[in-house]
């Protein structure tokens, strides 16, 4: 019962929170391995609460086109690949009646009705093992995880069954499923609802895993991974949900689909990349402005919107033309994205580019504190970008 | 007073709706209470519309244990001609020699593990009556298998030759040599590969046979495992699942008494695996696991409740693991030899149904002993012929992780082709369909 209430006050508590993390001041212990520097970001202070306070309410609206925030992206993809296909179902807790703990299925079970757009009873294991025994039997669904902290309860589904089957059934058998929900950091909840599980997915032979940032992200993509006949897992980011973003009118168009395993350039420069995914690529946009303004220090922003498969050519070719790279992440330090990052550029020829060793920015290596002055140590900031950066071109503050 | 319990502190922009389904829900409450009768007053809260109020304090220890339908006892002979099962000679020759060939199978492919030609195997002995499920089925039903079903794929037309692949993941195996011996597959006989770990496949199977419900098919989804597995929450969160969904599904648990080496009073406390079934309102019945007439009248009413009504229904069939759990288990350190081979000797499933049959006189010692070698003869042809193919193309090895390898498989692939070049001598090329030339 406990368990039940929990997510329900945690499910509503999140629709459209503002909350800000402080600043950062940049940790001390950075060590040095095989020619990669690594910093976690221990932040201090509070000064920096108002600035991201006000990124959460910002609109990413550079021209005066169409904005929608990437919750309705998300929705209208739904909508749309659930009107298209109808093999495509959506099921899970509190996704109908309720529309969803975060309203991204609004709407869907009163278009859709309730074969389509399926409450669950409160069973991570058994409503994402039917999802997959559907997928199996030739349905499309979309499994909607409260968010991914809870889809540890039905993980064995996820990586020993979906993952696997078509390779082990000697490519007889697909699984096409999406596996979608929020990830990553959100705010005040504690460790067990505010962590980033990019890395694990990441891991596994046979899913991709894609990882969100802006609207034309959430749509192109989600509507990608609906179509895909593999099994993919679709890491939203709860914080992110209310955020507005331009749209083109190409990304309005039904049938707009964004490719699964490309990574996207968000911001073109000549100096160092700033490589990230999911909602720390905020933390990148602020800190390319500042190193602008402040420094005169062009930023290239990579956008890496699949984990899996990583576009890691794209990386390279940013980083022969830079020299400098930092990646930027919430999650865990250890084995984390950024690691991989630092793997692949020293395995490929861009290694003998880098002027200065990799830098990673992650979240700490602590379970994410509740208490709302530690819970904003425990992530990086956009100071902890534009630091690290300035460090890595060896420059120092204005 | 209910509304201020509930749902205090959900502020939320759908608190119109809350409202809304609150007095749904407070308005069919109510009309409960109207429902009062001479058992009492009738509770009103909506987790129990069944109940009704006492003013005795009673803890409940235990109901009736579930009987366990049973057609013939264990000399073949009919209990009550009522329930014996319509079946033509052919239909019961057919489950017959099934079992027959099952047994003779596991023996041999048993034996070739023992002599080092395969890597692992698992008996049936002793559960072969399972193969009355398989005949009640029709063909178009989806099976999702544990790993001790061989017989029901034998049943419904795996060939010898596709086993013997198989268990030696050969060149023609269908898995491509990817899965250890008896994890059996067929898409065109509608079997789910088997997956090792125990149990996710039981609430997949809710979500295939939600798949045929929504594909408006008359069809139904089997579902076997063991009382083991019915430990794992997977099993929980499939009864309960299947039940709130309306899954035309059979969930069908080989109660054999062991768990590798933990028994079933070790396993559970209740009453059996059948008990639970009724906890999640699934219609259940226990059944004698070794007559397979039992097991195939309740698995016949089980697929008309499922397809007519999508109801979700529990088979707990009894049962006795003769042989050991696998070949990497010897089941001598947990019991003794005696009472396996009592159980062998006097409540074997395949003797009851020989029996019955000679009792109709369609069998007699001829027609047993040139089936025996028969068949015996063909096993052997084919176990061999499995043997002397070779292996899977090395290309397999990176096929199948996606529907098109992405550019890190690719590359994979290709350091593979070039370590392969550079050292010819270190890779055993013969052994492989198209030695290496297809990388």
């Amino acid at each position: 019962m406990n368990g039940n209430l929990l997510r329900k006050v945690f499910g509503n508590v999140g629709v459209g929170r503002v909350v800000g993390l402080s600043s950062s001041t940049l940790g001390k212990g950075n060590t040095r391995v095989n020619g990669v520097r690594s910093s976690l970001a221990f932040a201090g202070g509070v000064a920096g609460l108002k600035s991201l306070a006000g990124l959460q309410r910002r609109q990413y609206s550079a021209s005066a086109g169409e904005t929608m925030t990437v919750r309705d992206a998300l929705n209208l993809a739904l909508e749309e690949e659930l009107t298209a296909d109808e093999r495509v179902f959506l099921l899970g807790e509190e996704v109908g009646q309720y529309n969803g703990a975060y309203k991204i299925s609004k709407g869907l079970l009163d278009k859709f009705g309730p074969k389509r757009v399926i409450d669950t009873p409160i069973t991570e294991a058994g409503f994402a093992g039917l999802a997959v025994g559907a997928a199996l039997s030739g349905l499309r669904p979309i499994c909607e995880f409260m968010t991914f902290n809870f889809a540890m309860q039905a993980i064995d589904q996820i990586i020993n069954s979906a993952a696997k089957t078509h390779y082990m059934t000697g490519g007889t058998v697909t699984c096409p499923i999406v596996f979608r929900g929020p990830n990553g950091y959100a705010a005040s909840v504690a460790a067990q609802h505010s962590q980033d599980y990019a890395a694990w997915y990441g891991a596994i032979p046979g899913l991709k895993v894609i990882s969100p940032w802006d609207s034309e992200d959430a749509r192109g993509l989600l509507k990608a991974a609906i179509r895909d006949p593999n099994p993919v897992i679709f890491l939203e980011n709860e914080l992110q949900y209310g955020v507005s973003f331009p749209v083109s009118a190409e990304a309005l168009s039904k049938d707009f689909q964004l490719p699964i395993g490309k990574a996207k350039i968000i911001r073109e420069g000549k100096d160092v990349t700033l490589v990230s995914h999911s909602r720390p690529l905020n933390l990148c946009v602020e800190a390319a402005e500042k190193l602008q303004a402040e420094d005169g220090i062009s930023a290239e922003i990579i956008n890496l919107r699949s984990i899996r498969p990583l576009d890691v050519e794209t990386i390279i070719a940013s980083v022969k033309k830079t020299n400098h790279l930092v990646s930027v992440e919430s999650g865990f330090p250890q084995f984390g994205v950024g690691s991989e990052i630092c793997a692949l550029i020293m395995e490929s020829e861009a290694f003998d580019y880098l002027d200065a060793p990799v830098e990673r920015i992650t979240g700490a290596d602590v379970p994410t504190p509740y208490a709302f002055n530690l819970e904003g140590l425990a992530f990086p900031t956009t100071d902890t970008v534009v630091k690290v950066a300035r460090r890595t071109l060896y420059r120092k503050k204005k | 007073m209910l509304a201020r319990t509930v749902f205090v502190g959900f502020r939320t922009a759908n608190s119109f709706q809350w409202t809304k389904r609150l007095l749904n829900v407070t308005s069919q409450a109510f009309q409960s209470f109207s429902k009062d009768d001479a058992k009492g007053e009738k509770v009103h809260f909506p987790g129990a519309t069944q109940s009704y109020f006492t003013d005795k304090m009673q803890f409940i220890q235990s109901i009736d244990p579930i009987s366990t339908y049973r057609v013939m006892d264990k000399e073949g002979k009919i209990l009550d001609p009522a329930q014996e099962p319509r079946v033509s000679e052919d239909f019961a020759i057919k489950i017959y020699k099934d079992m027959i060939t099952l047994n003779i199978m596991d023996l041999i492919l048993y034996e070739a593990q023992r002599q080092g030609r395969i890597s692992f195997y698992m008996t049936n002995y002793g559960e072969e009556a399972y193969i009355g499920s398989a005949a009640a089925l029709d063909n178009d039903d989806v099976i999702f298998g544990q790993y001790r079903e061989a017989g029901v794929l034998l049943y419904r037309g795996f060939g010898l030759d596709e086993f013997m692949n198989q268990c030696y993941s050969n060149e023609q195996d269908n898995g491509k040599g990817r899965q250890m011996p008896v994890h059996y597959g067929s898409k065109e006989l509608n079997f789910q590969t088997i997956s090792s770990p125990l149990a996710t496949q039981i609430p997949q199977a809710a979500g295939a046979a939600y798949a045929l419900k929504m594909s408006g098919k008359k069809n139904c989804v089997m579902c076997y495992f063991g009382e083991g597995a019915a430990s794992e929450g997977d099993f929980h969160a499939a009864l309960n699942i299947a039940a709130t969904m309306k899954c035309p599904v059979i969930f069908f648990c080989r109660n054999n008494g062991f768990a590798i080496s933990t028994p079933a009073l070790e396993q559970y406390k209740g009453d059996g695996i059948a008990s639970r079934g009724i906890g999640y309102g699934v219609d259940t019945i226990r059944v004698d696991g070794n007559d397979v007439w039992a097991v195939f009248n309740a698995t016949r009413t089980a697929r008309q409740l499922a397809t007519d009504e999508n109801r979700p229904v529990l088979i707990e069939a009894m049962t006795y693991r003769i042989g050991h759990h696998s070949t990497s288990d010897d089941s001598s350190a947990y019991r003794s030899k005696t009472e396996v081979e009592n159980w062998k000797r006097l409540d074997n499933p395949i003797i009851r149904l020989r029996k019955w049959l000679e009792n109709k006189n369609w069998w007699n010692e001829e027609k047993e002993n040139d089936f025996r070698s028969e068949t015996r003869k063909e096993i052997l042809k084919s176990f061999s012929r499995a043997e002397k193919l070779r292996k899977p193309s090395l290309t397999e090895l990176f096929n199948d992780v996606y529907d098109q390898p992405t550019s890190n498989l690719i590359e994979q692939k290709k350091e593979l082709k070039r370590l392969i070049e550079k050292y010819p001598e270190n890779y055993k090329l013969i052994k492989f369909k198209n030695e290496g030339n297809d990388l």
